[in-house]
């Protein structure tokens, strides 16, 4: 029963509406960051890349940067190694509490994340830790590690026992058999969690609001900015912050690509 | 075979479980201590009492927590109508397009909330990108939409468009197409198809994009503060208040609290009546 020739077309146009309305404002902020004005009005009467300048001299935005970077390559290391065995459990082996466990580590996903901050918040001053970047790595891995964990396990579901099964009768170890058998045939769903896990933590900003103490993430900066008045920085560092990202999601997507290609010119030895 | 399997996954369960007692189950545990402790106290060594939640009761935070609720059951609703006839394209029509709307969506979604929202500002305000170049063009501009109520839910729909979006693309995905085609040959009108077939079937799909979506939206914060601009208070922003400019930490928990076990019995209720092997797509 496909649908007549008009609904798709329809929903053609539908689809390509929708992707043009995700992406509207970002142009707007992309427009905004490099009018020359102070205080920006549309239409943009002069065009000028000084803000950029501005933002690459400054100190603090340096600072930001290097926080937001930290937090996560720290939060993609432990979420993928996490989320790897996390994925085992959920798809791969059948135990006890299975069920139990794919309904606990789903809880955290549906949470408003502005109220598990300030509850991390309290628990780390109950506890004597005093917030710093470091704690904001602990409070994205609450949100994103069940997140890698999901990623992984949709590639565990397709993954065929029977290999682990013969590896083992051969007399494999176990732990043989996980970084010979089981990581390389999860590897691709590992990839693509880390690639998830480094952009969701670039981009957290509720979770990292209130666990951060002194230190500042970008996303969090730029918040403090547009609630208290507009710079026109923040456009400028919205617009770097976008970059960043795209360019990391389009490395994603050539590095298979190149890899192949080396792979092709390479000799076969004998 | 078996029994190694028990224990490989109980062993691989152990890494993410330890990370989510320690900073998740244990927080929302002080959370709940401190909201049986007297007003404007800091630590937990106190006799507990109520006062929190009577202040709770007393001093109108139900409104907030309403206005909450009630936007986060309209952009759902909202979400729930606009995603539906793309997901059922994403799992029926598109083919190639599909993965192209997938990577789109999900990339957008790796742009920080407030850079979008913020974006949004820029476009909807006066002298923003349509009314600023709308008078350019004709000489007259509009009153710009922003700072009400309608723009929160607007940005609501915006933010949480995946959350809706792919578990329902996945849900529609598990309609198959036979019974459809039968209820059609039987004939059956294009709406009847739709809620005795696409309906119950997909239900899966829908419970997981509706929970998520109105879950994620009861706690938002960013889409009031941004465009709203304080046109109503909405219960986070409440809870960020006592905690920050109220510094009175049993006050704040106590609303979590109510928040939570709001959420938190939704959440469970949904999560426990779907089948996860299902719906991630099982092969065995």
């Amino acid at each position: 029963m496909q649908p007549s020739r008009l609904v798709r077309i329809a929903l053609y146009l539908y689809g390509m509406l929708a992707i043009a309305f995700l992406y509207l404002p970002l142009v707007s902020v992309t427009f905004a960051s490099i009018s020359k004005a102070r205080y920006l009005t549309f239409p943009i009467r002069q065009y000028s890349t000084v803000w950029y300048g501005r933002a690459l001299e400054s100190s603090t935005v340096n600072d930001i940067v290097m926080t937001s970077l930290k937090v996560a390559v720290l939060v993609t290391i432990i979420s993928v190694v996490i989320g790897f065995f996390g994925a085992l459990a959920f798809a791969r082996y059948q135990w006890r509490f299975r069920g139990l466990f794919q309904k606990f580590i789903l809880l955290p996903i549906f949470f408003p994340q502005t109220v598990l901050g300030l509850a991390l918040l309290m628990w780390f001053n109950s506890i004597g830790v005093i917030p710093s970047w470091k704690t904001a790595v602990v409070a994205h891995l609450v949100w994103i590690s069940p997140i890698a964990t999901l990623i992984i396990a949709i590639r565990a579901y397709s993954f065929d026992p029977s290999l682990e099964e013969a590896a083992r009768d051969m007399g494999a170890s176990t732990w043989r058999i996980l970084s010979e058998i089981t990581l390389p045939l999860l590897l691709p769903g590992v990839v693509s969690a880390g690639l998830f896990a480094f952009l969701l933590s670039w981009g957290n900003f509720p979770l990292s609001l209130f666990t951060t103490g002194a230190d500042s993430t970008l996303p969090e900066w730029l918040y403090a900015k547009m609630v208290s008045g507009y710079s026109p920085l923040v456009p400028t560092v919205g617009v770097f912050s976008i970059v960043a990202s795209a360019s990391i999601v389009i490395l994603a997507f050539l590095l298979p690509w190149l890899v192949g290609k080396v792979k092709q010119n390479r000799p076969i030895k004998g | 075979m078996e029994r190694l399997n028990r224990k490989l996954g109980f062993l691989s369960s152990v890494p993410l479980v330890a990370v989510l007692c320690l900073s998740f189950l244990a927080p929302l545990l002080v959370v709940a201590a401190f909201s049986v402790m007297p007003r404007k106290v800091f630590d937990l060594a106190h006799l507990p009492d109520f006062s929190a939640y009577a202040a709770l009761f007393g001093q109108g935070y139900y409104r907030s927590l309403l206005w909450s609720l009630g936007m986060a059951l309209a952009s759902t609703v909202i979400l729930f109508l606009v995603c539906w006839p793309m997901a059922y394209g994403m799992a029926k029509v598109f083919r190639r397009f599909t993965l192209v709307i997938t990577i789109a969506v999900v990339v957008s979604l790796f742009v920080s909330e407030n850079i979008r929202l913020f974006g949004w500002v820029l476009t909807l305000m006066k002298g923003g990108l349509f009314e600023g170049n709308l008078r350019a063009w004709t000489g007259s501009g509009f009153d710009s939409p922003l700072y009400n109520v309608s723009i929160i839910v607007f940005g609501l729909v915006y933010v949480y468009f995946p959350f809706m979006l792919f578990p329902l693309a996945q849900g529609i995905a598990m309609v198959p197409d036979d019974a459809r085609q039968a209820a059609a040959d039987l004939g059956a009108s294009r709406w009847r198809v739709f809620r005795e077939i696409d309906l119950p079937l997909a239900a899966p799909g829908i419970v997981v994009g509706s929970l998520l979506s109105f879950v994620l939206a009861a706690g938002a914060l960013a889409e009031s503060k941004l465009l709203g601009g304080q046109a109503v208070i909405v219960i986070a922003d409440e809870v960020e208040t006592a905690f920050t400019y109220g510094q009175d930490w049993p006050l704040g928990s106590a609303l979590s609290v109510i928040l939570i076990l709001i959420i938190g019995s939704l959440a469970i209720f949904g999560v426990t009546r779907v089948d996860l092997d299902a719906i991630m797509g099982r092969k065995r």
